[in-house]
């Protein structure tokens, strides 16, 4: 079965592709919510 | 079949989410954090928790940014040296375009973050801090003079700044003892390791104090500065910017310092050396540690001279 054969360098290097992307993908979604809370904190000093 | 011409082939990258955490200088940025929020608690006025945490976010940040851009730009001397040779990019695991970009990303992006969140005092700090990094110490001290972490430790000694700018909008005498008291450790601190590294140091061309003036001038040094540490630590409590328990506490400290200079300087092998680097790290951390707990317990006594601080 080809689920029981060992990882190749590109399966390995697919796992390091998806790892960044999902990385990215968190930064992306941590400044969305960093702008949107400094916009609350921003306008409720005034 | 693709008719695209394929004449080049563009590298392709392997780094992985460790990599770019590891080009970031995780425990350099550790330091950078914690002197940056005793700036920031030790300053008059009152900033909103949120905005503190970005502040600290973005002097983070910052840092990171600067040391991704200096091992881009150190590359070639950092595989040279055992130290320094499994880092992301001599080791072939990233590509140095990566490193410079993600850098300067980072670097723009902490900037407009902390000019746009909370203000651009603190922006232009953090600014010349990343700049002062990059082009003075990185590119232009560190391969050409001893006096390069002298010089350049001003970079490193700039976080409180930024912290206490955040609060207040500008820089006061007690902003400036913090920067002083980072500004004198860096010389002691890094000679400390260049001492036992000098093999690599002199293998790579970088003319740290012991490879171009010797140990025994290095040594003297060291401790002239430790010696220097004392009335230097001494400024926050001379400004009132602490009280006499960390007047107290960072006396010993620096007493601790120079006895560990001494022994170095009687010492012909490495073993004080290595162990003067590590006390030094963590004397830096209890001095501003003291200054945190003092703040907390103690309230601060009038200026001797009784100007603001």
């Amino acid at each position: 079965m080809a689920a029981d054969l060992p990882d190749g360098p590109q399966d390995a290097r697919m796992r390091t592709i998806r790892a960044r992307n999902r990385a990215l993908l968190l930064v992306l979604i941590g400044l969305v919510a960093l702008f949107y809370a400094l916009t609350f904190v921003r306008m409720g000093g005034h | 079949m693709s008719d695209l011409p394929t004449t080049a082939i563009a590298p392709v990258s392997s780094a992985a989410v460790a990599d770019y955490i590891q080009i970031l200088k995780p425990r350099v940025m550790s330091l950078v954090v914690f002197t940056g929020v005793v700036g920031l608690v030790m300053a008059p006025g009152h900033l909103h928790p949120f905005l503190a945490a970005v502040a600290i976010l973005c002097i983070a940040v910052g840092a990171g940014a600067s040391g991704a851009i200096n091992m881009w730009y150190d590359r070639d001397i950092d595989r040279v040296m055992r130290r320094t040779a499994s880092r992301p990019l001599p080791a072939g695991r990233m590509l140095p375009g990566e490193a410079l970009g993600f850098g300067c990303v980072l670097a723009v992006g902490s900037v407009a973050v902390m000019g746009l969140a909370v203000n651009w005092v603190a922006a232009e700090l953090l600014a010349l801090t990343i700049a002062f990094y990059v082009f003075v110490y990185t590119m232009w001290l560190k391969r050409r003079t001893p006096q390069n972490i002298v010089i350049g430790g001003a970079a490193g000694a700039l976080p409180p700044l930024i912290g206490w700018a955040a609060v207040t909008g500008d820089v006061a005498w007690g902003a400036i003892a913090l920067f002083a008291i980072i500004f004198f450790w860096t010389p002691p601190h890094f000679w400390a390791l260049s001492l036992y590294k000098a093999d690599e140091y002199a293998a790579a061309g970088v003319p740290m104090l012991p490879v171009v003036a010797g140990t025994r001038e290095t040594k003297r040094q060291m401790l002239l500065y430790t010696l220097v540490l004392w009335p230097v630590t001494a400024a926050p409590w001379l400004l009132g910017v602490s009280g006499l328990l960390y007047a107290v506490g960072a006396a010993l400290l620096s007493l601790l310092f120079t006895v560990s200079a001494v022994r170095v300087c009687r010492d012909q092998s490495d073993r004080s050396a290595r162990r003067m680097f590590v006390f030094s790290l963590a004397y830096l951390a209890l001095i501003f540690a003291l200054l945190l707990i003092d703040h907390a317990v103690v309230t601060p006594m009038t200026p001797v001279w009784g100007g603001a601080a």
